[in-house]
């Protein structure tokens, strides 16, 4: 039996989130009635002509440089040259040599094991507009009755990312493409949602057996909408793959389409039928200039990538798990980083924060910047706790109410009496209570059977009503039958 | 009074200053010799009565206020129709799009609002401005004003036939290998292509944007100088557009020649160029030599190839530029029962005409895989070249002189069954085009047959002023005042 290998290259298509389109001044915010959203620019009409968005040009900048890019000076747009209904000129403007990013890297964690990923390029584009298949053909345009076609979309700033094929499993490719959107999320460019297609991968698969050093024929599966299809989508594919290569069989090149609902991919074109894009300068627009001051001046505006806030969690004592939820979870890093800022324990809160709070998101379905609950309240839960005033148990309800609105923790903690009795005397008093009605079990301890001494604490937790500090009855009760 | 409508744009403008007459008047002058002529030439496709006389009256409005918005109020204009007018058809003589009306107005169209023109209308041109005869327009030929068995050149051959006509005081056309120069020179007119940059193209319906410029027709130099100055200067809509301040492009027009040194480009007087057009710039350079200038021959071994790229790039260019008439968003499409990708092929066969069928084959097989490096690879390379060997000429000399065509203007059905021969009209003037600098032509005198001779003038990149310099010594020292004689009949006018 051969032993088999996966080599996988990832494409991504991120839409920017810029206030108008690539080209021209219309707003790039695709919701709303259709063909609302367009000019004569976007919709191609007689002598319109394209002029380049400066803030969308910053974006894939920002993207380049948070992938360690080198950004090119001078790039060049291209004409992709392909009919389709939704694409209004018939071209797509995109690019080709020098674009505006290259020889990029991204470092990912998979499963704890550190992998490095390059970055072939990353280019900038147009994206289309959107057509709708209507029909018996299921939504497919060959056995639609007709097409809608809605050109909100026609425009819209895209930034492609191709990676060199670095990717041996799916499950790397799935830390890579959460980590690129992380990434464009923590630069503000994009809103990166991957139900939505405003983030979508294009996947190339190919296999060989161990140890040679030539590619084997890829295919590539388009317009995979999420992570886990992602992984799947490649799971299928070097499974299919390796199975017609063990049967005996060839590989073909083409382009590949997956199915959500089957969980196969099936094939779309082969290489002899695709298209000849006749990719040539386009002459309605001028190399792309960014100086190396224009570099500078958006260099300064990246804020803290996703892999230098999660090695800042770690080092303010939380582990690498819960570093990874504060930075993915929305609204946690904010209030981790206002905690530990005044002084709170960062293991401390960082437990609470993916613990309790994220459960207490998920299980109401409300972002944890809609709650009322502020760091201030966690520098004082966390002080409560330390102090001994708080069991963990109390300090959970605590939390609770704090989240649904009902006040400090020490309001609540207050309140509802939940605040634990750390004076001795109290517990004293209770002790010799408890262990005058317990003799028999005194007498065991003494004799060496320690057995009984969890029955005299709770018995001395119960006389509390719960709210001594278990610690300080331990301690007291063991000085007291030892005597 | 001669006919208001023989005046040149200077003339009409001192007399609307002086109050002798009215912008109405000029209108009236205009539209009435349009009416005289045009079932002869057939050179506007729409006239916009309504439109202009509305202009025409603000114009007046405006001067009766001492309101002077410069040398073109109240001047009637044509416009190939090419340039997006909103409101008005604009069908750049295809039949993909008829009845197309654009939403918007080219930035050219609304400059010249701004600067108070009238627009009387749109003219006819070879179908996408390919063309050099308009005779490939879908809407029939344009003929020659001086004698309507021949053509008046293209792709611009309305404009130029209006303007000839005395059917607008000027007008404006698209020169992409030679469309405004070339129309010039074979009705007797001045014909500028500016410095590509200089005029925005936004609403020029695009044959080849790297070539593509707008420019003026006119009776005179001082006249193109006007027009050009109304309509050049920075455009954001345009991202090749300079960004630059516009140049005094008339500062120098009294200047004469004399301590310039002019090249007479030895490849454009030799084969292929009719003798009696070589002997008209011969006796021309003499003249200019008579007036003080240096005249030395430069050659430009380059522009041998120049052609055969130019055929290479614009219909590569064209190939793209008219993908998306595909009858989906606007324009003609095809009522044939079939899937969108049939509807969308065959709209674009019914739509567009032979030639521009020939051009966009010509130009998809020369990007194709394959092909490319061979084909439109080679012939940027060549386009560098010229540019190159312009560019060392120009350190040289301070302006370069040639024939504008090889021959004067060739009877109607002549070349329209060989394209080759067609394409070889463009022999002088695609240098220019390729190289992205300015170039004029002058007329300068008349052939055997009564047909006019032009005399091209070329400077480098934002030379336009000393390219006027020279074209208006050139204009003084042809004398040329020989008009059109026009046939004439009335016709009601579309």
């Amino acid at each position: 039996m051969t032993d088999w290998e996966a080599v996988i290259g990832i494409e991504t298509h991120v839409e920017l989130s810029t206030k108008s389109k690539m080209f021209c001044s219309c707003p790039a915010d695709v919701e709303g009635v259709p063909n609302t959203k367009c000019c004569p620019v976007c919709l191609a009409l007689p002598g319109a002509l394209p002029v380049p968005n400066e803030k969308a040009i910053e974006g894939i900048v920002k993207i380049g440089l948070a992938l360690d890019s080198t950004i090119n000076a001078s790039s060049l747009f291209y004409r992709k040259n392909y009919f389709y209904p939704d694409l209004p000129k018939n071209y797509q403007i995109s690019q080709y040599t020098f674009p505006v990013c290259e020889h990029g890297k991204l470092e990912v964690d998979v499963n704890g094991t550190p992998k490095t990923i390059g970055i072939t390029r990353v280019h900038m584009e147009e994206d289309t507009g959107k057509s709708t298949h209507v029909g018996d053909g299921d939504g497919r345009i060959h056995a639609a009755d007709y097409t809608l076609l809605d050109f909100n979309r026609a425009g819209v700033p895209l930034v492609e990312v191709v990676t060199e094929p670095d990717i041996r499993s799916s499950e790397e490719a799935r830390a890579y493409g959460a980590e690129l959107q992380r990434i464009v999320l923590a630069l503000g460019v994009s809103d990166a949602k991957l139900e939505a297609g405003s983030m979508r991968f294009d996947v190339n698969v190919s296999v060989r057996p161990v140890g040679r050093e030539e590619f084997g024929t890829r295919t590539e599966t388009k317009n995979v909408n999420s992570l886990r299809s992602m992984q799947r989508t490649i799971d299928f594919e070097i499974d299919r793959q390796i199975k017609v290569l063990e049967a005996g069989g060839t590989i073909h090149q083409e382009t590949r389409h997956w199915n959500e609902d089957t969980g196969v991919t099936t094939s779309m074109r082969t290489k002899e039928e695709s298209e000849d894009y006749r990719y040539f300068q386009d002459p309605d627009l001028l190399p792309l200039e960014v100086t190396d001051e224009w570099q500078d001046e958006i260099r300064e505006t990246i804020p803290e990538l996703p892999a230098i806030r999660r090695a800042r969690y770690v080092a303010a004592g939380t582990d690498a798990v819960t570093a990874g939820v504060l930075v993915d979870a929305e609204g946690l890093g904010v209030l981790f980083d206002e905690a530990v800022a005044t002084g709170a324990s960062g293991r401390s809160v960082g437990i609470w924060l993916t613990g309790e709070v994220v459960a207490y998101s998920r299980r109401n379905e409300v972002q944890v910047s809609e709650t009322p609950l502020t760091a201030a309240h966690l520098v004082e839960l966390t002080a409560m706790v330390d102090d001994g005033m708080l069991s963990s148990s109390a300090a959970k309800d605590v939390l609770v109410a704090v989240l649904d609105g009902e006040g400090t923790p020490g309001e609540i903690a207050e309140t509802k009496d939940l605040i634990q009795v750390s004076d001795t005397g109290a517990i004293e008093e209770a002790i010799e209570s408890v262990v005058s009605e317990n003799m028999d079990a005194v007498e065991k301890i003494r004799s060496g059977d320690m057995k009984p001494f969890g029955f005299l604490v709770g018995q001395v937790m119960r006389q509390m009503g719960g709210k001594a500090d278990p610690k300080v009855v331990q301690q007291v009760l063991r000085d007291r039958v030892s005597r | 009074m001669a006919d208001l409508a023989d005046l040149t744009i200077a003339q009409a403008g001192a007399g609307l200053r002086a109050g002798d007459f009215t912008s109405v008047d000029l209108l009236d002058a205009v539209t009435q010799r349009a009416s005289a002529t045009e079932a002869h030439l057939h050179a506007y496709l729409t006239l916009d009565h309504e439109g202009a006389r509305a202009a025409a009256l603000a114009a007046d409005a405006a001067f009766s206020k001492a309101q002077d918005k410069g040398p073109l109020q109240g001047i009637p204009i044509a416009l190939k129709d090419n340039m997006c007018t909103m409101g008005i058809e604009t069908t750049a003589s295809s039949k993909i799009l008829a009845g197309w009306i654009p939403p918007y107005d080219a930035t050219v169209v609304a400059r010249l609002k701004e600067a108070g023109a009238v627009i009387t209308g749109k003219t006819n041109l070879d179908e996408f401005a390919m063309g050099s005869s308009t005779e490939n327009s879908a809407y029939g030929t344009t003929r020659n004003p001086w004698n309507t068995d021949k053509v008046p050149g293209g792709s611009s051959g309305g404009s130029a036939a209006v303007a000839a006509a005395g059917s607008a005081f000027g007008s404006f056309g698209s020169d992409t290998g030679g469309s405004i120069r070339q129309p010039a020179a074979l009705t007797g007119l001045v014909g500028m292509k500016p410095t590509y940059g200089i005029v925005s193209r936004y609403g020029l319906i695009a044959f080849a944007s790297s070539l593509d410029q707008i420019g003026p027709f006119s009776r005179t130099v001082e006249d193109s100088v006007s027009l050009l100055e109304a309509v050049s200067g920075f455009d954001p809509h345009d991202a090749t557009s300079i960004n630059a301040r516009v140049p005094n492009f008339g500062g120098s027009l009294n200047k004469g020649v004399a301590g310039m040194k002019i090249g007479v480009v030895t490849e454009l007087m030799g084969e292929g160029i009719d003798s009696q057009v070589i002997a008209a710039t011969r006796a021309m350079a003499d003249k200019l030599q008579g007036a003080g200038a240096e005249i030395v021959e430069v050659s430009l071994p380059s522009t041998e190839f120049a052609l055969s790229a130019y055929y290479l790039i614009a219909p590569a260019e064209c190939s793209s530029n008219l993908a998306r008439f595909d009858g989906v968003r606007y324009g003609h499409r095809s009522d044939i029962e079939g899937t969108t990708e049939e509807m969308m092929a065959k709209s674009r066969a019914e739509g567009f005409g032979p030639e521009v069928v020939r051009r966009i084959l010509l130009g998809t097989y020369a990007l194709s895989a394959g092909y490319y490096d061979a084909f439109y690879g080679q012939a940027q390379k060549v386009r560098t070249l010229v540019r190159n060997e312009f560019s060392s000429a120009y350190e040289e000399v301070d302006a370069l002189i040639s024939p504008t065509t090889p021959t004067t203007a060739f009877d109607i059905g002549e070349r329209s069954a060989d394209p080759i021969a067609m394409y070889y009209s463009d022999l002088c003037t695609i240098p220019s085009n390729l190289a992205g600098d300015p170039a004029i032509s002058v007329p300068v005198g008349l052939d055997d047959s009564g047909m006019p001779i032009g005399f091209q003038v070329m400077a480098p990149a934002l030379g336009e002023e000393v390219m006027y310099r020279v074209a208006a010594e050139v204009e003084r020292l042809a004398d040329f005042t020989e008009r059109a004689g026009l046939a004439t009949s009335e016709v009601v006018l579309p």
